[in-house]
């Protein structure tokens, strides 16, 4: 009954295009803003910011990333975990080379690190399309996580081969290292999702995304309208690159802490990523948050329930897993191809004329 | 000749019967790529399960038990006999066929006409449930598959090479079996495919669904028939790879090696996967040689995928695919 | 005859007619061993509407194809505005001020009609990166200022009331105006309508009709189409080229065309010889 935009009128093109058109929805934005930078920090343990909030953050920025690549470019990439990689040994070598340097500076710097490696791997989708672009795109996965495993220089020579983060503050309060504290982590992963988020609204709003979909829709009538594939396919690259690589450089500094590169980033990961888009919605930015959500949710809520209620075996519960995270990517692309977020769409649609549906 | 050469020589014979092996699973890619124009990213898993129900029933194994034994508190471990390797063979083909009918009607059946990255995305999820159903099945431990191969290093031809180069070169027996399945199998298939009702109907299917619904085939008769000999040509890649390195989860990840093998060869091509599975197989084994040691090996990780990417960049339809002519 | 005025010429219904916009020289296409198009010249003179027309696989797309730069013609020069065009990528082509639209409709079906149409004015968007990112600025003047420039062009095809719909959801007539209006969007110079009464019926091909007219006659968009159905075209257009294999078999005003010997053994199957 509340939930309508009937005598919400637009005077302006500008108030048209705005992110929540909708009255209502603009205040459940506010308030979900609210509660997450001003409610949550101050209840949040270790358990919940590692089990749920600091993965959730961290795997929302990739799952933008990859939706603006895959769901807005259309260009399907299995290198994510690769790329993630990049954006985690970046930071690595920087904070170790920099230490003074804020915290805030490195990963940012990784990010566009890893938009530099992208565009280069993106070269090839100018002459490779759909699905050989795919496994085109798996050489990048494989070549960058042997490179880290097997170039000393870039775990610093570490006997483990592993890279393991340094205590690094941001206006003198420790984020990554033993001493960050819970909700300290957790701001810092929100803050930077907070203003990727946006930036990303904006861009898929505007010209550039116009480009974008009109390349994934059809590439050629978007050439003859005068679209250059070149450099639209590459801006795609680069931009989704930055925000994996971000993701990746606080997935290990923030989040893990110690990082063993074929453990973290692998391909197992490149999947995780793109499942998430593909449940969440593709092209869609909310769907990338939802997508999110869900995938770190389920494992957690499986594990208390089959683990932790039912006494299973973990092995036992990961395969369960397995099938039911295999089954829901089927049943999405054969029920609900847009995903989570067009399934809250066609609610919202309901809600609009509830109660009086005629 | 100088013992470098006869090394590189040793290591690029067996570069060519791994890439026998690679074949063997680019073969069911194609198959299936041909008649319903699906990029089957669950073939490696096909195989993976096809080697893990083998084993299952050659040692009597209990389905599910592990599962069962948690729900109902039961102990259920194995029927207690071990069947013959062939009896065990046939029952698991008769899975394998089961499945294809089962993929065909859960999955196939409601995604006609969609866009093919949408089918590649959803074969992804099946080789997600398929490993895990397995896993689940069977258990996720590391098994050996024992149905009778020869294995180990062949003796003549040792003998011969000593005799001839002063060096014996080792090949395995088992990679040896590999090579004449696989020229079995691609025989077989082409013959089948060529002078069989069923692979004219198929070949027909291949070349235009409109076409082929038409003059009354069953395309979706003809999607379990293709997705059953996939199931088929996973089984005897799976008893391969099981054979040579034992049942595991890596077998599906080796199993990816045949992506790259497909992007040389074409998609669409049967010569083209056997060319391509050779080309990769020999190139990454002699790169490892040549340039492995000196930036810090096991480049065989990457080298196919990287290889096919420069390929793709200047031949985008592969060595034996058709020329793509872009209309608007 | 006032058709071979240079400067141009003033029609009996009184629309202006200028100066040759862009002319084909003796063009030749092949596609491996197959000649698509075989030594075709013609020109199109400012504010005309000029008709290519032929039967099925005369090369009539191919043409239009050399001209909005999808197809390199082995021989032969395309020039533009008074300047030879060398080979240029497609958007190039499209950043000259020539648009077109589609005989198999290619709109973005992911898109709603409003972003379909604002494609149309990508070419003419400049703001940076950083102002996009940030909303702010060039971008969102921009934005406002192009969606005037596109609602215009909305009111003017008479598609207000779809304007949100995603472009799969709508009929096929509508498709084919939401494509014109793409079109339109670009502000081009010449307009290429490739069968843009294709698969229509008869109420619609009338509004099809009138909107072409109408678009020559409010913007004075010079415009080059493609029809097989000979009848729309005599009445819509000022010069007919008539194709048939390859070739060029005639060129001239609707009724020079209809009186010519070789066009009327092409459309009744007199044998080749």
């Amino acid at each position: 009954m509340f939930y309508r935009e009937a005598g919400d009128f637009k005077t302006s093109y500008a108030s048209d295009s705005q992110t929540f058109p909708i009255r209502f929805d603009r205040w459940r934005y506010y308030a979900i803003l609210a509660v997450a930078f001003g409610v949550v920090p101050f209840f949040i343990n270790d358990y919940w910011a590692n089990a749920v909030f600091v993965p959730f953050l961290i795997y929302a920025i990739a799952a933008i990333g990859l939706n603006i690549l895959t769901g807005y470019c259309g260009q399907v990439s299995l290198g994510t975990g690769g790329f993630m990689a990049v954006g985690a040994y970046a930071v690595y070598k920087l904070m170790t080379a920099f230490p003074d340097v804020p915290i805030l500076i490195h990963v940012l710097l990784a990010g566009g690190i890893t938009a530099a490696v992208g565009v280069l791997f993106g070269l090839p989708s100018l002459r490779i399309k759909g699905f050989y672009l795919a496994v085109a795109t798996l050489a990048a996965q494989f070549f960058l996580v042997w490179l880290f495993n097997k170039v000393p220089w870039f775990y610093n020579h570490s006997a483990s081969g592993q890279i393991s983060a340094p205590e690094r503050a941001m206006f003198g309060v420790p984020v990554t290292g033993a001493t960050a504290t819970a909700p300290v982590k957790y701001l810092f992963c929100l803050a930077i999702l907070f203003a990727l988020a946006w930036l990303a609204r904006n861009l898929t709003r505007g010209t550039l995304g116009r480009k974008w979909m009109a390349i994934r829709d059809m590439d050629i009538a978007a050439e003859i309208i005068g679209v250059n594939p070149l450099t639209t396919k590459l801006s795609a690259f680069a931009i989704s690159s930055f925000y994996i690589g971000v993701a990746g450089a606080l997935f290990f500094s923030v989040y893990l802490g110690a990082v063993e590169v074929g453990e973290a980033f692998g391909i197992q990961k490149s999947f995780l990523i793109l499942f998430m888009i593909i449940i969440g919605g593709l092209g869609s930015i909310f769907g990338s948050f939802a997508g999110a959500a869900f995938l770190v949710l389920l494992p957690v809520l499986l594990k208390n329930l089959l683990v932790g209620q039912l006494g299973w075996a973990t092995d036992l519960a990961a395969h369960v897993e397995l099938m039911i995270v295999g089954a829901l990517i089927v049943i999405f692309l054969i029920a609900e191809p847009h995903g989570l977020a067009q399934l809250w769409r066609l609610a919202k649609e309901k809600l609009r004329l509830w109660p009086f549906p005629h | 000749m100088s013992d470098q050469l006869l090394y590189a020589m040793e290591a690029g014979l067996n570069g060519l019967m791994a890439g026998v092996m690679y074949s063997l699973v680019a073969l069911g890619f194609v198959l299936i790529f041909k008649a319903s124009g699906i990029f089957n990213y669950a073939q490696g898993v096909l195989a993976l399960f096809a080697a893990l129900t083998l084993v299952g029933f050659q040692q009597g194994q209990i389905p599910f038990a592990h599962l069962l034994n948690t729900i109902f508190g039961t102990d259920l471990d194995s029927f207690g006999w071990t069947l013959p390797a062939a009896v065990a063979i046939l029952l698991t083909a008769a899975v394998m066929v089961l499945l294809a009918i089962l993929i065909e009607k859960l999955v196939l059946q409601h995604l006609v006409n969609q866009a093919p990255i949408i089918l590649f995305m959803a074969t992804i999820g099946m080789a997600y449930f398929l490993e895990g159903l397995g896993d689940i099945m069977w258990g996720a431990d590391i098994k050996t598959l024992d149905v009778g191969l020869p294995q180990g290093i062949n003796e003549t031809v040792e003998s011969v090479t000593d005799r001839l180069f002063g060096y014996g070169f080792f090949i395995d027996n088992l990679d040896i079996v590999a090579t004449v399945v696989a020229a079995l199998l691609v025989v077989s298939l082409t013959l089948f495919s060529q002078y069989s009702k069923q692979g004219r109907a198929l070949r027909a299917v291949a070349d235009d669904h409109q076409a082929a619904l038409s003059v009354g085939i069953s395309l979706r008769f003809i999607w379990v028939l293709v997705w059953s000999i996939a199931g088929f040509v996973a089984l005897v890649a799976g008893i391969m790879w099981g054979a040579k390195s034992g049942v595991q989860f890596s077998l599906s990840l080796i199993a990816l090696k045949a992506l790259p093998v497909l992007m040389l060869g074409g998609f669409t091509s049967i010569p083209g996967a056997i060319v391509g599975g050779l080309i990769i197989g020999m190139g990454e084994k002699l790169f490892e040689f040549y340039v492995g040691p000196l930036i810090g090996g096991a480049t065989e990780n990457w080298f196919a995928y990287v290889l096919a990417l420069l390929f793709l960049v200047f031949r985008p339809q592969g060595l034996f695919g058709e020329r793509i002519i872009e209309r608007v | 005859m006032n058709a071979m005025n240079p400067d141009g010429y003033t029609t009996a219904d009184g629309r202006r007619i200028g100066p040759v916009l862009m002319e084909m020289k003796s063009i030749t296409l092949r596609f491996g061993g197959v000649k698509a198009i075989t030594d075709i010249s013609f020109d199109i003179r400012e504010g005309e509407i000029r008709a290519i027309i032929g039967p099925n696989g005369a090369g009539k797309s191919s043409m239009l194809n050399v001209i909005s730069g999808f197809y390199v013609p082995q021989e032969g020069e395309v020039w533009f505005r008074g300047e030879r065009r060398g080979p240029m990528r497609p958007y190039a082509v499209a950043r000259l001020g020539i648009a077109r639209t589609f005989q198999n409709i290619a709109l973005f079906d992911g898109m709603s009609v409003l972003d379909n149409i604002m494609t149309g004015r990508l070419t003419r968007m400049k703001a940076g990166l950083l102002s996009q990112a940030i909303w702010w600025g060039a971008a969102e003047k921009e934005e406002t200022a192009n969606r005037e420039k596109v609602e215009k062009i909305i009111d003017f095809l008479e598609i207000q009331n779809i304007r949100k719909t995603p472009v799969g959801r709508l009929p096929y007539g509508l498709k084919k105006r939401v494509e014109l209006a793409r079109a339109l969007a670009a502000e081009p110079m010449l307009l290429l309508l490739d069968e843009p009464m294709a698969g229509m019926n008869v109420e619609e091909k009338e509004d099809m009709c009138r909107f072409i007219l109408d678009v020559n006659d409010e913007f004075g968009t010079t415009i080059a189409l493609i029809e097989h159905d000979m009848g729309v075209v005599m009445d819509l257009s000022d010069r007919v080229v008539v194709m048939d294999y390859g070739r060029k078999i005639g060129d001239g005003t609707p009724d020079e065309v209809r009186a010519n010997p070789d066009v009327i053994n092409a459309y009744l199957g007199v044998a080749h010889d």
